[in-house]
């Protein structure tokens, strides 16, 4: 069965200021979902919210993954139902060897007595890292500690490629990264892409865009999707910027929940 | 003023004890000189920690030891200790005094002695007298007068000149009778240029009232390397009162490794005096406090000789209500010139009743030096436990990985490779996982 993602009226809170105010999109296998849309908009907060930060209150709506009710799910049931962050600000984590981490978490949806063998988990990820042009040396670093920012987004993309999620969010993974290490990452989502996965990519740039197409491109403001398109919306996006849609919409103030 | 301290025993018995004990005269002299300074001094102050209101009396009396030939004879608790070839450098105590003593005829033939130390004291005086009661002064405060007065059984290892032990000995000191007094006392001299590891363990059975006084002191002659690793994991009805020290001279090194495993009520104390110059100091403090321990560690380096080099780290996880205090107190006297000291304190704290306190003291009395410290106290990062959880990893899990990470560094950088397994599963026992 095709992954099938369906967000309802998501309605999300931070310290009780709505931030999401009814996001509405559906999402198939094999489908990638661009979200644009400026700072301030509630991009990062659909990303988190939907991960389950405790940070986050959800207080409207529904969010299914494959029919099931993802936001019943503690985030650890989240992640092994499918679902994969791929975060903008990872945590450094000291002492929590980077290979240690990664087979905890590949162990995590193995039954017990069933782990995986460490020869077949290093050359797993070994090969993984290769093609991401990592340092093999970054295996044996304490979990994104010292990591520069783009070594801390490619340490992202080696999780996404080990633990093979149904629907994968990308959150801002193009910023701080060079052209080179831009088209590496490019390279992992789209060799990741088929069928049974869905990728939901959140930027504010259209450039990760020329590496990865689209098929279909929102944009968000004030908190909601307020246009949605095909390839061509992030291109004319690229090319204009945001002020025709905030005209053709009559919106002033594109962000939600700043301080005035 | 008179200070009013009742004595766990008179002069009388402590100098016809040494004497039943065939001590040399020299050495009962020594007891109950210390004996007297015992009756005059206060208990030591530990910062931030009331010990006033501690039991600290029950000594019980001495024992005399029942020595055992072999080692299948050892109670099971210290056989599980022992591995492999272990038990060819190993001294065993209960209670009140040495049950079992063994050295390879390889360390016999390079000159090393390995005792206890109370027949190092009738054996070996040419090599006790000078340096027992030197480095821990009786005088320094009750404790380790009472040390100094009443010690049994304990370890006494000296290294000759250039000779270099590549296994480490090693002691165990077990409590198994509360009316038995338990004060072993260890002393390690490494002449020049040797170099050495010895490693011991602190145990307890039974659920009586009790306390451990217990004193090291350690003197590396120049050049000479010494590593001294102690895990001392007594049970909850042991208080644990211990007092070590280390001398260095010119050149000379010594290495610390601690793990604070108990499950009572525990003040330690542990310091080099970097008498040499070019000599160093590293201290690595492992420590988990659970239940309502109250425990108070200090690590202390202080500088003497020129171009020193001391290094302090100490990593704590307080879990229930355990409570914690820790020091570090880097002193580097006038004329330790381009001298080096560094600290850091770490605690954990993994439940809102547990307390950690870490008190990091400079205290500089020369310009041309280098010192620095680091401390913090906090509790589980919950966006670290989010990050994990958002890769599929349950929180427990996640708990753990955190946990075990903040004490890796150290752990991890511990160079006996025994140790750090021994650690670590004493670390799971404690954190009850």
């Amino acid at each position: 069965m095709a992954t099938n993602f369906v967000i309802e009226g998501l309605k999300a809170t931070i310290d009780n200021k709505e931030i999401l105010k009814g996001i509405n999109l559906s999402m198939k296998g094999g489908e990638i979902h661009a979200i644009m849309g400026p700072n301030g908009t509630g991009k990062s907060t659909l990303a988190s919210a939907l991960m389950g930060h405790p940070k986050y209150e959800v207080t409207e709506g529904t969010v299914t993954l494959d029919g099931e009710d993802v936001l019943e799910m503690e985030v650890d049931e989240r992640a092994r139902a499918g679902l994969f962050l791929a975060m903008q600000y990872p945590s450094e984590i000291t002492g929590v060897t980077n290979s240690d981490f990664l087979r905890s978490a590949i162990n995590a949806r193995r039954e017990e007595g069933k782990e995986i063998s460490l020869i077949k988990f290093i050359r797993q990820m070994e090969g993984s890292m290769k093609e991401l042009d990592m340092n093999a040396e970054f295996a044996h670093r304490y979990l994104n500690e010292g990591f520069s920012g783009g070594e801390k987004k490619r340490n992202e993309i080696l999780q996404m490629l080990l633990l093979e999620p149904k629907l994968v969010i990308l959150d801002e993974i193009d910023s701080g990264l060079d052209i080179d290490a831009l088209k590496i990452v490019a390279n992992g989502v789209n060799k990741m892409r088929n069928e049974d996965r869905g990728f939901l990519i959140i930027t504010h740039y259209q450039r990760l865009l020329d590496y990865i197409t689209p098929d279909y491109v929102h944009v968000m403001m004030q908190g909601r999707i307020v246009k949605s398109g095909g390839p061509e919306l992030a291109a004319r996006l690229e090319a204009e910027g945001y002020d025709w849609v905030k005209e053709e919409l009559g919106i002033t103030d594109e962000t939600v929940g700043q301080e005035a | 003023m008179t200070l009013q301290t009742i004595l766990p025993l008179n002069l009388e018995a402590l100098k016809s004890l040494s004497q039943q004990k065939n001590e040399p005269a020299w050495l009962t002299e020594n007891r109950l000189k210390a004996l007297e300074l015992a009756s005059k001094l206060e208990l030591p102050k530990p910062e931030k920690t009331k010990i006033d209101k501690w039991d600290l009396s029950d000594y019980g009396t001495y024992q005399a030891p029942v020595k055992v030939a072999t080692l299948d004879e050892l109670p099971p608790l210290i056989s599980a200790l022992v591995e492999g070839n272990e038990s060819d450098n190993l001294i065993v105590q209960k209670d009140s005094g040495a049950i079992f003593s063994s050295l390879s005829d390889e360390l016999k033939a390079q000159g090393v002695i390995f005792t206890d130390l109370e027949t190092a004291a009738r054996e070996h005086e040419e090599l006790v007298k000078p340096y027992l009661t030197t480095v821990v002064a009786p005088d320094e405060h009750q404790l380790t007068a009472l040390n100094a007065a009443m010690w049994n059984g304990g370890a006494f290892l000296y290294v000759p000149k250039n000779v270099e032990v590549n296994i480490p000995v090693q002691a165990i000191f077990l409590t198994e009778n509360a009316g038995a007094t338990f004060a072993p006392r260890i002393l390690v001299v490494a002449d020049t240029n040797s170099s050495v590891t010895y490693v011991d363990n602190y145990i307890s059975s039974g659920d009586d009232v009790r306390v451990h006084n217990g004193v090291v002191e350690i003197v590396a002659k120049a050049g000479a390397k010494v590593r001294y690793a102690t895990v001392h994991q007594f049970g909850g009805s042991t208080t644990d009162m211990s007092y070590r020290r280390a001398i260095t001279e010119n050149d000379a090194s010594i290495e610390w490794i601690i793990g604070e495993m108990n499950d009572g009520n525990t003040v330690t104390d542990t310091a080099t005096v970097l008498k040499g110059n070019g000599s160093t100091s590293d201290a690595k403090i492992i420590a988990v406090g659970s239940g309502s321990q109250r425990l108070n560690y200090t690590t202390k380096a202080v500088h003497f000789g020129k171009d020193t080099t001391s290094q302090m780290i100490t990593r704590a996880v307080m879990r229930e209500s355990a409570n914690a205090i820790i020091n570090g107190i880097t002193k580097i006297e006038h004329g330790a010139t381009r001298s080096n000291g560094e600290q850091t304190e770490k605690v954990l704290m993994l439940s809102p009743k547990a307390r950690g306190d870490a008190n990091p003291i400079l205290l500089i009395d020369e310009d041309d030096v280098m010192a620095g410290h680091a401390a913090s106290v906090g509790q589980v990062n919950p966006e670290q436990v989010h990050y994990l959880m958002s890769r599929g990893i349950t929180r427990p899990e996640a708990e753990r990985l955190i946990i075990y990470g903040f004490l890796a560094p150290v752990v991890s950088d511990i160079p006996l490779e025994r140790l750090q397994t021994r650690l670590q599963e004493l670390v799971e026992r404690k954190l009850g996982q």
